[in-house]
């Protein structure tokens, strides 16, 4: 069973900052920064439980977020302008940003 | 080859063996996927001559693939905007299965300008675009392309007209990413398959733009 999707196109998020020894799909350099809901990709099997080989169940809600260059780099190239990353998160790597930003 | 006709040599000296291929130090991946073939091949799981079959399928898949899905999109808007939606399924109307790939399509436009990476490894279309170019699969290229993809794409010879803002695909999970490029000024008169042939694999990982005169490089001679 899959849970309905916690978040809709262009609510803000917040990448989760943690600390895992075990394999996860989250890069480093989206953990703790702020984005927002690009589009719903739809539940798909959890690949840290996959790379345990266990069957990835429940499956989870992916998202895809995207970030403002200057967001991610404080060194972010000068002509970035709207310059953005899109990159595929877990929902459960996403909280709810109450800010919009 | 008769052994009269070659100059005497010390036999004691080397033993025959064929010389090692270069740079053939295994990795700790490769010997594991040694390790795990060969156990597959002795269990009966799978033969060697299926593996075979599979990496020559793996290598039959061409840019040329993604080509075509590029030429038709160009030619026919209908299929453009299918593409957009669905791209897994929309290449099924081109006789390309590429399940369960799930295939996202992102276009060039003239103020937005896309480009392809996977930061933790080395996700690719395959089954449009074929095996993906060591640069792609590169520590450089996938730490620098979503940090300075401008500077990245320079290097590439690529400078982005002024206006035209630059967005970086990460493929850190269940999608694949091909890039719409645009279609070339001056390209009206080009049927589906001639403009088909112009479409190069980096344009559609975004590291180029597709030009109607390709520079081509000269033929090395035998």
């Amino acid at each position: 069973m899959t849970l309905a999707p916690k978040f809709k196109q262009g609510d803000p998020v917040q990448v989760c900052a943690r600390d895992v020894a075990h394999h996860r799909r989250t890069p480093s350099y989206v953990q703790g920064r702020r984005g927002y809901i690009e589009r719903f990709c739809g539940a798909f099997a959890n690949p840290e439980l996959l790379a345990q080989g266990r069957d990835g169940l429940p499956l989870i809600n992916l998202y895809r977020v995207r970030f403002e260059q200057a967001e991610l780099w404080t060194t972010a190239e000068v002509d970035a302008g709207d310059d953005s990353v899109d990159v595929e998160i877990y929902e459960h790597w996403l909280r709810q940003c109450d800010e919009p930003f | 080859m008769n052994h009269s006709d070659h100059p005497p040599h010390d036999h004691s000296s080397h033993d025959h063996q064929p010389p090692p291929d270069e740079g053939r130090q295994l990795s700790d991946v490769q010997y594991l996927e040694i390790a795990l073939r060969e156990l597959l091949i002795e269990k009966g799981v799978i033969n060697a001559d299926e593996i075979r079959a599979g990496v020559e399928a793996l290598d039959a898949v061409t840019p040329a693939q993604g080509a075509r899905v590029v030429a038709r999109a160009w030619c026919d808007d209908q299929f453009r905007q299918r593409l957009l939606a669905d791209g897994s399924k929309a290449c099924i109307e081109l006789g390309i299965d590429i399940r369960p790939t799930r295939l996202v399509v992102v276009e060039n436009t003239d103020n937005w300008h896309n480009v392809i990476v996977c930061t933790l490894c080395s996700c690719y279309p395959r089954l449009l675009l074929g095996l993906p170019p060591d640069w792609y699969k590169s520590r450089e290229y996938r730490s620098r392309v979503v940090r300075e993809p401008r500077k990245v794409l320079a290097e590439f010879g690529t400078q982005l007209p002024a206006g035209v803002s630059l967005r970086v695909h990460d493929s850190t999970a269940d999608m694949r990413y091909l890039v719409l490029p645009r279609r070339p000024a001056n390209s009206e008169h080009l049927d589906e398959e001639q403009l088909a042939a112009l479409v190069t694999r980096d344009s559609m990982i975004g590291v180029t733009l597709v030009q109607t005169s390709l520079v081509r490089t000269q033929a090395i001679p035998d």
